[in-house]
């Protein structure tokens, strides 16, 4: 195998599987470490510059990085990054301040931002403190898109959503609310210099079985019910409600249904549990407020009486996989007949563009969506980009987050007449942690405790008030402790070849086995004659080159490395090092022009 | 500082035959100097005793004075554990070993403890073929009192400074194959694919067993110059690879050279040797003795099982004692009274 390119920036950031795997690339062990040290209001700002709604986000995120956490593959449960992010944003200080600065002398040139989501949101952050001016549409009275439509206000509290939304409005942007664009052409014929598409997937999916359109007042589509309930156009459902669909949707429908008068609620589900969309987190807390979730029934009819709805009937089916794994479901033959009063549709969403006419040089592909570069997210029209749901279908927040901040750098350079392809590498530093003979800058010693619940407000007093927050968030103490079960993957093994003695004392002292002196072989030789096997090929093997005594090299298995800085205290000559990794994706205006990946380091 | 090492282990890590993982065969956190060998030895005991199947609390561990002595408390918590006098600890596992014999006795020492202080203690404990196995970790000076030329560092080998040792070494190996040792072995703590099984084949033998082990000083002897050193060990060790086979596991590894020779231990489990030639007779004293000083005369350190003595009467047999451990006896066996006094004294009137 060949020796590994520690120089290369992504080797160290795949080594942090919680950071690699978030969109936005947020340096989570980090700003952890923030949270624990007390200095809530630094890790907010760490946060915020990443991801734009760090309160948002702590409340609301999808968690890629939560599955990826090394922490699952040596005990049960990740760290609970979603909710210390939290913390970061109830404990802030006032952050006003701290935040960029927009120029009073603009640089001329103006952008529309189509959409006031996530994605266009962060787009405006970018690029306002640039001098652009920003000009932001979108049809409701409110900034916010999805977040406030979709989120119920018991997960995303309005007051935490205002203040994120606003920290960006406030930078100058000029704000054009309920105005529905019904036509990018006469966007474009105002003359900006450039227009930034989010405008999200708006269109839910809907059912067309027998029954649909007789008794079509009580039966709502999930995205649109849960919009007219933010927006307080509706307050109350009947005492039998029928949710279908397993996704998010359908979980945030269920839940707001038990609020606004559904005692009986029931999810029914196509497919089988395990094949559910929702996160897992999302089914535990509507199963805890009694609602109960019915698998492998497909819809099959609205029964109703002169238009009055009854319930409806499934076909109850089995779920078959071929031997290629394709699914089937066959009916088994039973029927079954829910009565309900209301039903919603949460089956999925849709893209909807009937607003852009397509004779503008925006080319449409699959599924009359738009063709956008996957890395600079313009169309084929040079002067539009997208992002968001809007760029490639539904999503979540914080990849509309990651595609803004991308629109935004390549509106930058193609509003300063460079090469969109021409993005910058990002920011890397590797700084050595140590401190003295046998002391870290971090918190080397791994925490055994088992991951902390989020305490909840009392089902009772939750299914009173629509408005109410269900999750307390964790208070200082316990976030301290859930902090401390980072394994700080950030702080990397970094070993220097020249300095070893192959005296082994990394590998007596590695607690999990990860590090080997073997001789060099092709990697899937390599893999198997580890002390352990490393069967998880998605984790890297670090290879060093051949050492200077035996021409053995060392191997480490990076997969379940605990980052606990022993092999680096037991080690005589200083081959191994524990060094501070900090990546960051490179951001719209930064001015450094280097065109290849670079990597300072101590 | 990390005082404490983490409790999770790799996800894979292997169950032995006891449904015991390594880790209950591991000890405190090391306080010795990073990269010392003697945590490679401690290590290289965890895993023999793990893969050995042997139950912690079977295990006594026994040490003197020094570096070395203090590893006992690195490996096998849950071991019996007597960290005696400086010199000494061949005297306690004497006694220990004759009041309870189904123990299995490792004794810690180091060149120091063994070579200088002990050596009397040592030379008897070898004639009388105890049943133990001893381990010397042998770095050629005394590290815990700043690192003076113990009796093991080879003439003309400079110390830190730059003096020459004028002395003449003491071989452990060599005077213990000469006073009648049953099993004797020299390993180096840097390779563990030998000390290993040399250590399973050494608790396994009935007898004495003694293993030599270069365990560099990497504070005080690790200098480029010294022979006790990580990088003299790699450049002048000539070794003879060991296999340790249990009993009840099948032999399946084939062999190319005529210089293998197996021996079958006495419980059935066979050690398997490559040999550096053909002439070499590991169970004859003689051609051992041979074979050392030729490598020595040479620069060079021979290593591997260098001698073995199947069917030896260890301390026990020659005494004829109780089978059974003396815990195991209820007070009239053990003291069971004027009667029986009286009828010792006669015979020996």
């Amino acid at each position: 195998m060949k020796a590994t390119d520690t120089k290369d920036p992504e080797y160290f950031h795949k080594v942090v599987d919680c950071q690699y795997a978030c969109p936005a690339h947020t340096p989570v062990p980090e700003y952890i470490r923030l949270i624990a040290a007390g200095r809530y209001t630094d890790a907010y700002m760490v946060n915020w510059e990443s991801n734009v709604f760090p309160g948002i986000l702590g409340r609301t995120c999808d968690r890629p990085c939560e599955p990826a956490c090394r922490r699952g593959r040596i005990e049960d449960e990740a760290v609970a990054i979603c909710r210390l992010k939290r913390v970061a944003a109830d404990n802030k200080d006032d952050v006003k301040h701290l935040l960029p600065t927009v120029p009073v002398e603009g640089n001329g040139k103006r952008v529309a931002l189509i959409g006031a989501g996530p994605a266009s949101l962060t787009v405006a952050r970018d690029l306002a403190p640039l001098g652009y001016q920003i000009d932001l549409y979108d049809d409701q009275p409110v900034g916010g898109g999805f977040m406030r439509s979709q989120i119920p206000a018991f997960r995303l509290p309005p007051e935490v959503l205002n203040e994120e939304v606003d920290f960006i409005l406030n930078m100058g942007i000029r704000q054009h609310f309920q105005t529905y664009i019904s036509s990018l052409k006469s966007i474009l014929q105002q003359g900006y210099n450039a227009v930034f598409i989010g405008t999200g997937a708006p269109r839910g999916s809907d059912l067309d079985i027998p029954g649909r359109e007789a008794c079509d007042k009580s039966i709502h589509v999930g995205i649109d019910w849960l919009a007219s309930v933010a927006f307080d156009h509706v307050s109350k459902i009947g005492k039998r409600v029928l949710v279908l669909g397993g996704g998010n949707t359908a979980m945030d429908c269920c839940r707001t249904a038990r609020r606004v008068g559904g005692e009986d609620v029931k999810v029914v589900v196509r497919s089988e549990f395990a094949r559910m969309k929702a996160s897992a987190w999302e089914i535990e807390d509507a199963a805890g407020e009694d609602i109960p979730i019915i698998n492998n029934h497909v819809p099959k009819e609205f029964v109703h009486e002169d238009g009055v709805l009854k319930g409806m009937r499934f076909t109850v089916v089995d779920v078959v996989y071929d031997a290629e794994g394709n699914r089937e479901l066959v009916p088994t033959g039973e029927e079954v007949f829910f009565e309900a009063d209301d039903v919603i549709i949460a089956i999925g969403q849709d893209n909807a563009f009937p607003w852009i006419e397509r004779n503008l040089g925006i080319e449409f592909g699959k599924w009359d969506m738009p063709v956008v570069d996957k890395t600079t997210f313009q169309s084929t029209l040079k002067k539009v980009f997208l992002g968001g749901d809007a760029a490639f279908g539904p999503e979540n927040i914080i990849t509309a987050v990651a595609h803004g901040h991308q629109a935004a750098i390549s509106i930058d350079l193609f509003l300063k007449g460079e090469r969109v392809e021409n993005r910058l590498a990002p920011g890397v530093t590797l700084v050595s942690q140590k401190m003295g003979v046998h002391e870290w800058s971090y918190d080397s010693e791994v925490s055994n405790d088992d991951r902390y619940p989020v305490p909840h407000v009392s089902k009772e007093k939750a299914l009173r008030d629509r408005k109410l927050e269900v999750e307390l968030g964790f208070d200082i103490e316990v976030a301290y402790q859930e902090a401390e079960r980072c394994l700080n993957c950030d702080v990397q093994t970094v070993f220097t070849t020249s300095k070893c003695i192959e005296c082994d004392a990394c590998v007596d002292i590695c607690p999990t086995d990860c590090i080997n002196f073997i001789n060099n072989d092709a990697e899937p030789a390599l893999r198997q004659a580890l002390r352990r096997p490393a069967k998880r090929e998605d984790q890297d093997l670090y290879v060093s080159t051949a050492l200077p005594q035996t021409k053995r090299v060392m191997v480490k298995d990076e997969d379940v490395c605990l980052h606990c800085g022993l092999c680096a205290e037991r080690c005589p000559t200083g081959a191994w090092d524990m060094q501070r990794f900090f990546y960051s994706v490179t951001k719209a205006g930064s001015s450094c022009k280097q065109s290849s990946p670079s990597m300072t380091s101590s | 500082m990390t005082f404490v090492k983490p409790a999770f282990r790799h996800p894979d890590a292997p169950i032995n035959e006891l449904g015991r993982s390594r880790q209950d065969y591991e000890g405190g956190l090391s306080t010795l100097c990073a990269g010392c060998g003697h945590d490679s030895v401690s290590a290289a005991i965890i895993d023999a005793c793990f893969e050995l199947n042997i139950e912690p609390h079977k295990v006594a561990k026994l040490s003197g004075i020094g570096c070395s002595s203090k590893t006992p408390a690195y490996f096998l918590s849950g071991s019996h554990s007597f960290n005696s006098v400086h010199g000494r600890m061949p005297s306690v596992a004497t006694g220990a070993n004759l009041a309870n014999r189904d123990l299995i006795y490792i004794g810690i020492s180091g060149d120091g403890d063994t070579a200088s202080i002990g050596l009397g203690q040592f030379a008897h404990v070898v004639r009388r073929n105890l049943n133990m196995t001893y381990i010397v970790e042998n770095n050629g000076c005394y590290g815990l009192t700043k690192g003076q030329d113990s009796a093991t560092m080879d003439t003309g080998s400079p110390n830190k400074k730059g003096d020459i040792n004028m002395y003449s070494p003491i071989d452990l190996a060599r005077l213990a194959i000469e006073i009648g040792a049953t099993f004797v072995g020299r390993s180096f703590s840097g390779d563990k694919q030998q000390l290993i099984p040399l250590i399973k084949a050494a608790i396994s033998h009935r007898g004495f067993a003694l293993l030599d082990v270069v365990s560099p000083c990497v504070t005080f002897n690790n200098h480029t110059e010294s022979t006790k050193s990580y990088e003299h060990m790699r450049s002048a060790n000539t070794d003879m690879p060991v296999d340790f086979v249990p009993m009840r596991q099948e032999i399946t590894a084939t062999y190319d050279s005529g210089a293998t020779c197996e021996v079958c231990m006495h419980d059935g489990s066979v050690v398997r040797l490559y040999k550096q030639d053909n002439d070499y007779d590991i169970e004859d004293r003689q051609s051992a003795l041979e074979a050392t000083s030729h490598y020595a005369k040479e620069g060079k350190i021979l290593t591997g099982l260098l001698y073995i003595q199947r069917d030896s009467e260890e301390l026990h047999d020659v005494l004829d004692t109780a089978r059974r451990p003396l815990n195991s006896m209820n007070e009239l066996q053990l003291c069971p009274g004027p009667r029986f006094l009286d009828s010792i004294n006669a015979g020996l009137r």
